[in-house]
């Protein structure tokens, strides 16, 4: 039973090579008949399975645990509590102290003495079965001594409740990028006074609510401790990063570690992240040297796993009268939750390059302050730091539009970097190698509508129709492929942003790629093959690609950060050329021939201005009877590359949403979603369009319904599937997708990075068009996730203040005072 | 313990369950049926979607013992005489996966709502699958899928 390609759709002016071609996935076939290796399907003779009792508590002493009655529990094996595990369970660890006086709380997997999170592990059962383990688990008795806990962000920065009492503050770390400071552009402060001063300033508050990245498969480990290595699969985007943390922080020597990321059901940054759960099933299963297992219910990814977004953004823009930006000072507090995660405090200052986007500041100033709280810990999450930055400075041109009383997309286009200006180095310092704003626009407009929808709102509007339209726009960019190892390096991160390939030519003429990213849905097997068959010429169906398994694929950086393609696909490139580089001289000793006169085209190595030639394949069977090479030459033509980047590339793309507002319930709905992302060259269009699909759903479902909610003794009400609303199947609608092209100069194929451009574009699109169609009611700012209720508070609010002049923006930020607009229920959470 | 007897992807089985055993966990503990698979805890997600007697149940919401008596149709149980069912086909065509971890679910459901209704618009298939949840795909071509599909069933028909 094999897939058919018999009805694959070949377009006529399909591209003669395999790249760019729609390739339908090689990894189907298992996947959609059920064949499939999750790591919770794995099951060792033998294996134990863990259940975690967990605290109910956000900040509490554990005074005493008695696990007596669950000893004896049916089927129990043991209880482990942190002391019992402290000597081998390790540490999690943050990868990116961004400020070399960063406060960083220790963080054990197993809590030892007290807890900072409702969630958080406390102890755990080891029994026959999982369902035996998780009924002992309620019998595990523990006694705590329940401390304050800090909750909201904006309280933790007074420092009144500490999360960690012995760090003597809830400020992690402060972070500043300042154009004028490092010479890369003027004085915020001076263009902002300069434009109080007869020009434009527009000061916000913005809110990014917290999000659950909701991965659809649960995580999962098993640990086999029987071998002379320690095997963990796990259910993870990062088994190399994971490999190095274990032997970094329990003392196994990292030759002894083999990590397996086997079929990994979705990531979107939730699962680029090294678990206490892993820490603790590996420290029992050393403990009682049998194979464990742990898989989480949903209930407890919810607490557990990592949280994304959560910030208050203040922002400062300043223009001249005409609309031409001047300045961006923006100042950040992050909420990093309990403990700072593997990425950590790194996240919000992913946005620092970020806020400026595609327009020409002359001055700029990002500022971030972190903090912690007694809340699940914040991480990545699909886009971390670009799509908070990318929404508050498209939320910020739409105000600016409105000030100039232009439409958004002329502001855009006043400002923007024009194409014949590239490579350009932005006011933050990155230089943006290539990219074309107008194209992309232009495209999306007409696709779009634009001008008809404009006309359509008018006349709603003049008619007074109870449901008016609304036009959101958002020209983004972000900054994908991380990343350059010097960059990093240079801002304190803990590891290097390479990655690496290797090529092995079988003597049968099949090729293996070993690749080091780590897929986990994106479709890389089929990718890679693409770009391998191309590169050596040899049928797409002979590449088989190998990843995920430190022992097969010994050196990586893993896949998150739209760095797969950019970065991993570069490297396999880059082997490809190294094995044709080493066939060469063999091919030209097999066809007699000197190896200057030898070229290599579609998969064979010719002899210039004769019809002779031997193919790759041959080339690699010869070489592995090795009986007739070139005197002196290695018997083998399999080669490694490994990649470092010297700069990131610059996706950028236009989306337009029309949304239709009932104002009469609060009630929205999207009318149509046009975008038009140039990503550089796309190696299989298909896959890129699944990837902005359910990049947009995500990033709509921020701006319409996501949101991780706490009540105020610090327990996630959002909690499960019922309460976190994750959008269905009839809550989104079809999408218009279409591209652009300007290849990056970075790399061999001009690819730029396109996982996560759909969220990070999409939630300023639909948040402008909702605050669009309700503007002339009084409205300009609705604080995510826009439910119907805020929506209808909006309105109401809106309604309610009678001038133009008192909807206007205070001239200064009062502390303390917000000066948002008064409808859009300014402290997170008041009108839930 | 009770004593169950389910045929399950044309398999008779006969086994002794304990009577709180959800039927996802028979399938996937006790028959190492493992292409169904469990998305959430809260019957929200459809992951664990199959044919109970050709009519779509979520399969962490049953009991293996009211499974007795009845057949069970899987993922893996789908295609048939290694041909694969026109709904996979039509998932693989048009690229309606990513991860792949919603897609027995999805793909179970898809067949049961083109039992239902042979030619639904879109929106009958987006209120259709309202019940599985896939956080790859923004659902854009997971509908595409079952259009397709419902296309090539219909033609299927007529043909035959
Ligand atoms: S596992 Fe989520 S509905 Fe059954
Ligand atoms: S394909 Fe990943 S959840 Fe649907």
């Amino acid at each position: 039973m094999t897939i058919t390609e018999d009805r694959e759709a070949q377009a006529p002016d399909a591209p003669a090579g395999e790249v760019g071609k729609a390739r339908r996935r090689k990894e189907d076939q298992r996947l959609i008949t059920g064949r499939t290796r999750w790591t919770d399907n794995i099951q060792l003779p033998g294996m134990l399975h863990l259940a975690m009792v967990r605290s109910p508590f956000a900040h509490a002493t554990i005074s005493s645990i008695d696990a007596a009655e669950a000893k004896g529990a049916p089927g129990v094996i043991g209880v482990f509590t942190g002391e019992d595990l402290k000597d081998i369970q390790g540490v999690n660890i943050t990868a990116w102290p961004v400020s070399p006086d960063q406060k960083t709380p220790d963080h054990l997997p197993v809590a030892v003495s007290h807890v900072a999170h409702a969630g958080e592990i406390v102890a755990v059962v080891v029994a026959r079965s999982a369902a035996e383990a998780r009924d002992a688990a309620e019998l595990v008795d523990v006694d705590y001594d329940e401390l304050p806990a800090v909750l909201d962000l904006k309280e933790a920065a007074k420092d009144e409740v500490l999360a960690h009492p012995d760090l003597g503050t809830n400020k992690s770390a402060t972070w500043q990028l300042d154009s004028a400071g490092q010479g890369s552009g003027g004085d915020v402060d001076e263009a902002i006074a300069k434009a109080r001063d007869g020009g434009i300033v527009i000061e916000r508050e913005y809110r990014q609510q917290r999000l659950i990245p909701a991965f659809m498969e649960p995580r999962s480990t098993v640990v086999d401790p029987t071998g002379e290595q320690v095997t963990m699969w796990s259910a993870t985007q990062i088994p190399h990063v994971l490999r190095f943390c274990i032997a970094a922080t329990t003392g196994l020597p990292e030759s002894k570690i083999r990590v397996i990321a086997p079929d990994v059901g979705g990531g979107f940054g939730g699962k680029l992240q090294t678990t206490p759960e892993e820490f603790a099933t590996l420290a029992v299963a050393r403990k009682l040297g049998k194979p464990c297992k742990f898989t989480e219910t949903r209930s407890e990814t919810m607490v557990s796993g990592h949280h994304g977004r959560d910030q208050w953004q203040k922002l400062t823009l300043s223009a001249e009268k005409d609309g031409t930006v001047t300045g961006l000072k923006v100042e950040l507090m992050a909420d990093l939750g309990a403990y700072a995660a593997i990425v950590g405090g790194g996240v919000p200052v992913l946005g620092a390059w970020m806020f400026n986007s595609i327009y020409k500041f002359g001055a700029y100033q990002f500022n971030t302050t972190n903090y912690y709280t007694n809340k699940t810990w914040v991480d990545a999450y699909r886009g971390a730091g670009r799509p908070e930055a990318t929404y508050a400075i498209e939320r910020l041109m739409d105000e600016l539009a409105v000030e100039v009383g232009v439409d958004p997309l002329e502001i855009r286009e006043k400002n923007w970097i024009k194409h014949e200006e590239f490579p350009f180095t932005t006011v933050a310092g990155m230089t943006y190698d290539s990219g074309n704003y107008e194209a992309a626009t232009a495209k999306a407009r007409e696709l779009f509508g634009y001008d008809e929808l404009r006309a359509e709102q008018k006349r709603r509007r003049e008619s007074n129709d109870p449901v008016q339209l609304g036009l959101g726009v958002s020209t983004f960019t972000e900054m994908c492929g991380l990343a350059p190892s010097r960059i990093l390096g240079a801002l304190s991160y803990g590891a290097g942003g390479w990655e690496s390939a290797s090529i092995r030519m079988l003597a049968t003429g099949t090729v293996e790629v070993v690749t080091g990213t780590s897929p986990h849905g994106q479709g890389h097997e089929t990718a890679w093959s693409q770009i391998v068959a191309d590169r050596l010429g040899v049928p797409f169906e002979n590449v088989e690609v190998l990843h995920g398994d430190t022992q097969i694929a010994p050196k990586g950086m893993d896949s998150y950060g739209s760095r797969s393609l950019v970065v991993g696909g570069e490297a396999v490139l880059r082997a490809a050329d190294k094995v044709i580089e080493k066939a060469k001289p063999i091919a030209a000793h097999l066809l007699e021939a000197s190896v200057d006169d030898v070229e290599f085209k579609a998969g064979t190595f010719g002899v210039k201005g004769t019809d002779k030639g031997v193919t790759i394949s041959e080339v690699a069977l010869a070489t592995w009877t090795g009986h007739n090479l070139p005197d002196g030459t290695e018997p083998s033509i399999d080669a490694d590359a490994t990649f470092d980047p010297d700069n990131f590339s610059f996706p950028h793309g236009t989306h337009l949403c029309a949304m239709e507002v009932d104002t009469e319930t609060g009630a929205t709905k999207m009318r149509k979603y046009v975008c038009v992302d140039d990503i550089g060259t796309i190696i299989n269009p298909l896959i890129v369009e699944g990837q902005v699909h359910g990049g947009l759903v995500q990033g709509i479902a921020q701006a319409l319904w996501e949101g991780a909610e706490y009540d105020d003794q610090g327990t996630l009400v959002t909690g499960s599937f019922v309460d976190y609303t994750l959008p269905t199947a009839a809550d989104t609608i079809s999408f218009v997708t279409d591209h652009t092209t300007s290849p990056s100069t970075y790399n061999t194929l001009g690819t730029k990075g396109v996982g996560e451009a759909g969220t990070i574009a999409s939630t300023p699109a639909v948040v402008n068009a909702i605050v669009d169609a309700v503007r002339h009611l009084g409205v300009n700012d609705i604080v995510m996730p826009c439910t119907p209720e805020r929506v209808w508070k909006a309105i109401q609010a809106g309604a309610a203040v009678t001038t133009e002049g008192e909807r206007d923006a205070a001239p200064h930020f009062d502390e303390g005072a917000p000066n948002q607009d008064p409808a859009s229920g300014a402290s997170e959470g008041s009108d839930q | 313990m009770t004593r169950i007897n389910v045929t399950v992807d044309g398999v008779r089985y006969s086994d002794e369950v304990e009577p709180r055993t959800l039927l996802v966990q028979y399938l996937r503990e006790g028959l190492g049926k493992t292409g169904t698979v469990v998305g959430c805890d809260t019957s929200n997600c459809g992951a664990c979607t199959v044919h109970l007697d050709g009519t779509s149940v979520k399969s962490c919401n049953v009991l293996a013992v009211q499974a007795d008596g009845h057949e069970v149709t899987t993922i893996e149980g789908l295609a048939t005489d290694g041909e694969l069912h026109p709904v996979q086909r039509a998932f693989h065509e048009t690229h309606a996966l990513q991860c792949g971890y919603c897609t027995p679910g999805m793909i179970m459901q898809a067949c049961d709502l083109l039992k239902e209704n042979a030619d639904p618009s879109e929106q009958e298939i987006r209120e259709g699958l309202e019940g599985n949840l896939c956080r790859c795909t923004g659902y854009h071509n997971i509908v595409k899928a079952v259009q397709q599909a419902a296309k090539d069933l219909s033609s299927q028909a007529v043909g035959s």
